[in-house]
């Protein structure tokens, strides 16, 4: 077992690395000298120089990027270039209204997707089963900011019972204000997952069901009920683990998205202001802890999965973990 | 066992090459019946099916449409729907079902064009990798899962922000972040392939690898291709439309679905038609190439029947 952690984690590294180095080179190749952000006219060369050295902008690619990288293995994310303020400052402060936000919605796919996949694959191929079937194929074609216009369109500006952005009223610090602000967000967030894990509960369900221990359970006089709820759903949680992990990413793009339609101050708000105004250390900052957010997901995910499932965890000495 | 059964006579060899012609000229024709067969049997596929056809056709028939999709009428701007304007008119008062349609022409062809090159990349490193093995074969799949946890919807965002794409680049850059899971499904399905009869015996007759995996292997896989394809269409169509709503997509005075919604979110308050009509056109869309794609799935792959 701690083998097999250890591996993972060492698996994550060169991931973090390649994307590091590509976002880099992605950013330098834009047009435009970054000096110019710092510099005002009639500098001395000698200035500019102190400058440079002071931003990291001289010397070459290679040599930037490893200063740079060297800085961020300290926890250094650099400075932002218009807020003058730390970008690991920047984005922890916006940290936890993003992962409300996201934690919400992973609760709500659960809470909706569980029931709903359960009885699909009950009713396997009857009305219940091909109306759910149809709304979650609807649920991955949906695309978030378009849900989100309609649900502002009908919520806010027809029905004036939800407020449209923001996360809080102004001069209003209540609980209930900042949850009335969260629905609408939470619900558009959640759609995705919600359709990809009923799908997966669903066919999971309905191979659970030809098990033989299922047909042992039935045939030993055990309840209808005890069975799916002791037996079945037990089965069927365990890849839902898994899939939470991989929908992470999901969740993190959505959650830019989503910020931005509903001005929800969180940190993909952060990024889509520092994209406009062209923030280069906060666009690599946010990519960079993204993608950090997202491989830990999956690696926990998988860890997760090794410890729930005893036949994954005795595999293990003998596969390459994967 | 007596050398000559393997010698190679150019007789035998084109009569081999006839009889794989006919084979695969049958499978063809099989698998085209099989869509077919699919498409009547499944309700619901047939309604997309025809739902996509329609889309395609009026997309491709926009410039018939009475009104030209960059006139500007300002004394009619922000209508409603009406009869002579289908879906109202647009904040410069430009016919909006007309910029709708160029706006699925957009759209429909990025969503294509980078599946094509998707597929393309992806068909060519998921064959190389299964059919070599080795060395070659972990190489390869190391990359595509470096590759698969790349976080790629950011990385387009910011490599859209700093270089505004045209279309051919929003095309090209969909297309290299969207061929890992081809590549996987390609890879598992040449590991069966490459052990199969047909593929064991042109190999004793001494054709080359790259004729193999190019006659034999890849044209044997076309249903799963096709299968991946649909829903990778689907994607495609789907990051275009959010990339051109944070207005990091394609770029105004082309217009697609996408960027359509992004102009739309201003005049929310005034005109929310704006905002339904083209979102309606992805949805229908999107839904229309999955239910495709997995309706297929079924009944091209039986192994994948529970």
């Amino acid at each position: 077992m701690k083998n097999y952690i250890i591996r993972r984690f060492l698996q994550l590294i060169p991931v973090i690395i390649l994307v590091s180095m590509l976002s880099y080179l992605i950013i330098q190749a834009a047009p435009g000298d970054p000096i110019d952000n710092y510099s005002k006219p009639g500098m001395t060369q000698e200035q500019l120089d102190a400058i440079r050295q002071e931003y990291n902008l001289d010397g070459s690619v290679v040599q930037q990027y490893l200063t740079w990288a060297g800085h961020v293995v300290k926890g250094d994310f650099g400075t932002s270039l218009y807020q003058n303020r730390p970008v690991a400052e920047l984005i922890g402060e916006r940290l936890p209204a993003t992962l409300m936000l996201m934690g919400s919605a992973l609760l709500l796919s659960l809470i909706v997707s569980i029931p709903l996949g359960l009885w699909a694959g009950l009713k396997k191929n009857k009305l219940t089963d091909n109306i759910i079937g149809i709304l979650s194929y609807l649920g991955i074609s949906i695309p978030p900011f378009w849900l989100a216009m309609i649900f502002i369109i009908i919520f806010a500006l027809k029905l004036h019972i939800l407020p449209s952005g923001g996360m809080r009223t102004v001069n209003v610090y209540t609980n209930i204000d900042v949850i009335r602000h969260m629905v609408m967000p939470v619900i558009v967030l959640s759609l995705n997952n919600t359709a990809t894990f009923t799908r997966y509960i669903r066919s999971n369900t309905i191979s659970q069901l030809e098990e033989d221990y299922v047909l042992t359970a039935i045939a030993k006089g055990t309840s209808r009920p005890k069975v799916l709820f002791r037996h079945v759903l037990k089965n069927c949680l365990l890849p839902i683990i898994t899939l939470a992990g991989i929908n992470i990413a999901g969740l993190v793009c959505g959650s830019f998205v989503v910020e931005t339609v509903f001005s929800w101050p969180g940190i993909g708000r952060l990024a889509m202001d520092a994209v406009n105004s062209r923030d280069y250390p906060i666009i690599m900052g946010f990519t960079m802890f993204s993608c950090i957010i997202l491989l830990l997901g999956n690696f926990i995910a998988d860890i997760l999965y090794a410890v729930a499932d005893p036949r994954i965890r005795q595999g293990m000495g003998k596969t390459n973990g994967r | 066992m007596a050398d000559n059964t393997y010698t190679i006579n150019q007789n035998s060899f084109q009569r081999t090459k006839a009889v794989e012609k006919q084979v695969s000229a049958d499978y063809e024709r099989g698998l085209l019946k099989n869509i077919l067969r699919t498409l009547t049997e499944n309700k619901l596929a047939m309604f997309c099916a025809v739902m996509l056809f329609l889309i395609v056709l009026v997309s491709l028939l926009a410039p018939l449409s009475p009104h030209d999709p960059d006139a500007q009428d300002f004394l009619n701007k922000l209508q409603p729907p009406s009869a002579e304007h289908w879906f109202g008119t647009d904040e410069l008062g430009r016919d909006y079902f007309t910029r709708a349609l160029y706006g699925g022409r957009i759209s429909l062809s990025v969503g294509f064009l980078s599946m094509l090159l998707s597929t393309v990349i992806g068909t060519l490193i998921g064959t190389t990798s299964g059919y070599m093995g080795g060395k070659v074969d972990m190489f390869l799949m190391r990359f595509t899962d470096i590759f698969m946890s790349v976080p790629s919807f950011l990385l387009m965002v910011v490599i859209n922000s700093l270089f505004p794409p045209k279309v051919y680049s929003m095309v090209i850059i969909l297309g290299l972040f969207e061929w890992c899971q081809i590549a996987r499904i390609t890879r598992a399905e040449t590991l069966s392939l490459k052990e199969r009869d047909f593929v064991l015996a042109s190999k004793h007759l001494g054709v080359s690898n790259i004729q193999i995996m190019f006659q034999h292997i890849i044209p044997n896989m076309s249903s799963s291709i096709i299968v991946a394809g649909s829903l990778a269409v689907a994607r495609a169509i789907l990051t275009e439309s959010a990339l051109s709503f944070m207005g990091l997509g394609v770029q105004l005075p082309k217009a697609s679905w996408g960027t359509m919604l992004q102009g739309a979110q201003v005049y929310i308050m005034d005109m929310p038609s704006l905002a339904v009509f083209p979102g309606l056109f992805i949805v229908m869309t999107v839904f229309s190439f999955n239910i495709l794609g997995d309706a297929l799935r079924n009944a091209l792959e039986p192994r994948t029947l529970k």
